[in-house]
């Protein structure tokens, strides 16, 4: 016989968890107790705030492909979760949030931190349980595991009452079940898919996240290859191509590079690879890829055509598809196409470089020369996120966190936690934020302090709330309506006060040594870089609007 | 997906879920349809033959691809088994109808004249109202309730459409297999594996 607590531990370590991120409290005493004894099968980080924890247990996830473990307690400690378990949602992320809550008996009296976290967190998990029986408990933890690491990743939620955590029952073990993903294709279709592919005159390949949560990325690199066919990617998928490939465009959408849009526009195939072509890749759904016959792969069949209509549609993950396709794919080789988009590529975007200011993409090349290829990005959510998916070099498939579908500004500090635990402090980890962004949670320097995590943060400091101001200054009259917060925040003190180190740079010149400074500290540091408030993200396609109406300057 | 044949025009159709008979269900596939946009109809549950199931009935006014989205999208929930449309031909559907109309000793015979053409039958009378029971195909039910326009409803209620296919055992559209494959996760910091 074991209790609820015991069975909760067991059934983490069934299932290969070494390593949970959480915050304790009432209802979940039980559970943290049994973690107290436990602490050498399972190592818990604890946070400062629930909602750094899920971005934690999310950058974990996004670093390893792991299934990323957040735990909290009722009411409040399970409402802070939700921004995380959103963000890890829009992302097909694999993640499993366990919360307490108030004893069976005690549920629906509205009791001392009770919230109905099931029904809050419906629309945002895969699936969500609540365990009313300790019998029920190690099963419904299992199911939580294999759902979130099934087909199309994503978070699964698992609510227990504390009864629950005391009661005990029979356990029996059970060996960890295997990942499954959807490995069977339509034979028919994939004949088809390559004929389309052989006829194409002027075929492009458009990626995105899921090819990285795919069972692997090289096939695909296999047929950019084969058929000599350019590929361009969406913020989920920077990395998965390296940089300096020479059948890689760069990025698609709102913010992605002429060249790439320019090419869907004009192509005559699109092949689709995981991505939902969303509104902030497919601009204007009519308008978008007019030209082109699309192909769509995907695993789950409900982004089949949602938001861009389809010619031919494949079932199931990208990997088994495009390794199916490959061998009926014809060596070939587009020299026409390629010189034009050659010729395109000299008409990108190319901002200005300044030896006396700061500069956002000198800043990157700088961070790219000294961090290198094998350093984790991460982002929080803004300009500086556009800037670091534009400048980095990007060249892991893992090697770049950021909160796409959702766009949670707060993301990137409990995620580079998440990212520089997952792969230990002998890995690079690297945060780009805001001042915007990095003011929503940066409260989670102190984990990085308790850990003695060597996260350099690179703060793009311009004073304001730049991808609102952006906006209000392209098209709402230069109305700068509460995107100057007038903040006297001084990071280099706030760094201190948390036991990081904190840098301030205003020239290149002072960036290069304080990186290189921070580079050598055991610990967190923040560095401060002042860049000037009209510094925008260009090029820009506004909201519904397509190549034609791309602001380059 | 896009092999259906696609009319755009939007009309009235029933789609059939079995769902697993648990706590919450209902809520899960109304919170989807909700935040999907999907505007339905009506909505009906029931008890199926085996106690674990249960079928949910739902009628809404779409074209093809909102119905096509409508029924991938359900089809996502951990909670769902088989989702799928019934066409008018080879379906049955059914609603009951209660429907309380105020009448006195004038027009009672009249209102009576009409329930048996319809085979609606009276289940009660008071001095002052009658109340119909009919049981049908939604559009009898509104042809039944056309004739009423000049007396005073003063209570209706409608089940929603209940359905059930023509014939035998059907097999429909089922979750797309998954097979295991070997739990080969990427090692930290490397590119992802390739497939065995």
């Amino acid at each position: 016989m074991l209790n609820g607590s015991q069975i909760f531990v067991e059934v983490l370590a069934e299932q290969g968890v070494d390593t949970i991120f959480g915050y304790p409290g009432g209802a979940v005493l039980n559970l943290y107790d049994e973690l107290y004894k436990n602490s050498d099968r399972i190592r818990h980080i604890l946070t400062a705030h629930e909602q750094g924890a899920a971005h934690a247990a999310d950058g974990y996830a996004r670093a390893t492909g792991r299934t990323g473990v957040v735990l909290a307690t009722s009411g409040p400690g399970a409402t802070n979760l939700v921004t995380g378990i959103a963000t890890a949602y829009m992302d097909s992320v694999p993640m499993v949030a366990f919360t307490g809550n108030v004893a069976t008996s005690l549920i629906g009296r509205d009791s001392f931190q009770e919230a109905y976290i099931e029904g809050i967190t419906m629309p945002i998990t895969k699936h969500n349980y609540t365990v009313r029986r300790v019998e029920d408990l190690a099963d419904t933890m299992r199911a939580a595991f294999r759902i979130a690491q099934s087909g199309r990743k994503g978070p699964v939620l698992v609510d227990i009452p504390k009864d629950v955590t005391a009661n005990s029952c029979e356990f029996t073990p059970k060996p960890a079940e295997l990942i499954r993903t959807v490995t069977q294709y339509d034979e028919e279709e994939v004949l088809q898919a390559a004929e389309m592919i052989n006829k194409a005159k002027r075929p492009i390949v458009c990626f995105g996240g899921g090819v990285r949560s795919a069972a692997g990325c090289q096939p695909l690199r296999d047929l950019l290859t084969k058929a000599d066919i350019p590929a361009t990617y969406t913020l989920m998928a920077a990395g998965v191509l390296a940089y300096g490939e020479p059948h890689n465009l760069g990025m698609l959408g709102m913010h992605g590079c002429y060249t790439a849009n320019k090419a869907i526009d004009e192509a005559d195939l699109v092949v689709a690879v995981g991505t939902r072509f969303s509104d902030r890749v497919a601009l204007n759904p009519q308008k978008f890829a007019k030209r082109a016959k699309v192909i769509q792969i995907d695993i789950d069949p409900s982004e089949l055509g949602k938001n861009v209509a389809v010619d031919l549609s494949l079932v199931g993950d990208a990997a088994y598809i495009l390794q199916a396709i490959l061998p009926h794919v014809d060596k070939a080789e587009h020299p026409e196409w390629m010189a034009q988009i050659r010729e395109w590529q000299s008409h990108d975007y190319k901002p200005e470089d300044s030896d006396t200011e700061l500069k956002p993409h000198q800043l990157i090349a700088e961070i790219c020369r000294q961090a290198g290829p094998e350093a984790v990005y991460v982002t929080d959510v803004g300009q500086h996120q556009m800037w670091a998916a534009q400048y980095l070099h990007h060249t892991k498939s893992r090697g770049f966190l950021t909160s796409g579908g959702l766009g949670t500004m707060g993301f990137g500090y409990g995620a580079a936690i998440g990212a520089q635990v997952a792969l230990g402090n002998d890995h690079r980890v690297i945060m780009l934020t805001g001042d915007g962004s990095f003011h929503m949670n940066l409260n989670e320097c102190c984990t990085a302090v308790s850990y003695e995590l060597p996260i350099i943060t690179v703060i793009f400091n311009n004073q304001v709330l730049g991808m609102v101001r952006q906006w209000q200054t392209s098209f709402y009259g230069k109305r700068y309506s509460n995107t100057d917060p007038h903040r006297k925040t001084d990071f280099v003190k706030l760094a201190e006060a948390f036991g990081a180190k904190g840098y301030r740079a205003t020239t290149p010149e002072e960036f290069r040594a304080v990186f290189a400074d921070a580079m050598k500290q055991k610990g967190p540091s923040l560095i401060d870089c002042r860049i000037g408030k009209d510094e925008r993200v260009l090029p820009m396609i506004p909201g519904g609007g397509d190549i034609n109406d791309i602001i380059m300057e | 997906m896009q092999q259906q044949t696609q009319t755009n025009a939007a009309r009235r159709r029933v789609i059939s879920l079995l769902v697993d008979n648990q706590n919450g269900v209902l809520a899960r596939v109304s919170s989807l349809f909700c935040r999907r946009g999907f505007n339905i109809d009506s909505l009906t549950v029931s008890a199926t033959n085996d106690p674990a199931v249960s079928r949910i009935t739902v009628t809404l006014h779409g074209d093809d691809q909102d119905l096509n989205q409508l029924i991938l999208q359900t089809d996502r929930l951990e909670v769902t088994r088989q989702v799928f449309e019934l066409n008018q031909e080879n379906s049955l559907q059914r609603e009951l109808l209660l429907l309380k109309i105020a009448c006195d000793s004038h027009n009672r015979a009249e209102l009576r004249e009409v329930a048996s053409i319809y085979k609606a039958k009276i289940i009660d009378l008071s001095p002052d109202s009658m109340v119909f029971e009919l049981t049908g195909k939604p559009e009898k039910i509104d042809a039944f309730l056309k004739l009423f326009e000049g007396y005073e409803i003063l209570e209706l209620c409608r089940t929603g459409v209940t359905a059930l296919e023509r014939g035998g055992r059907h097999t429909h559209m089922q979750k797309p297999p998954q097979e295991v494959r070997a739990a080969q996760l990427p090692l930290p910091g490397t590119h992802c594996p390739e497939p065995q």
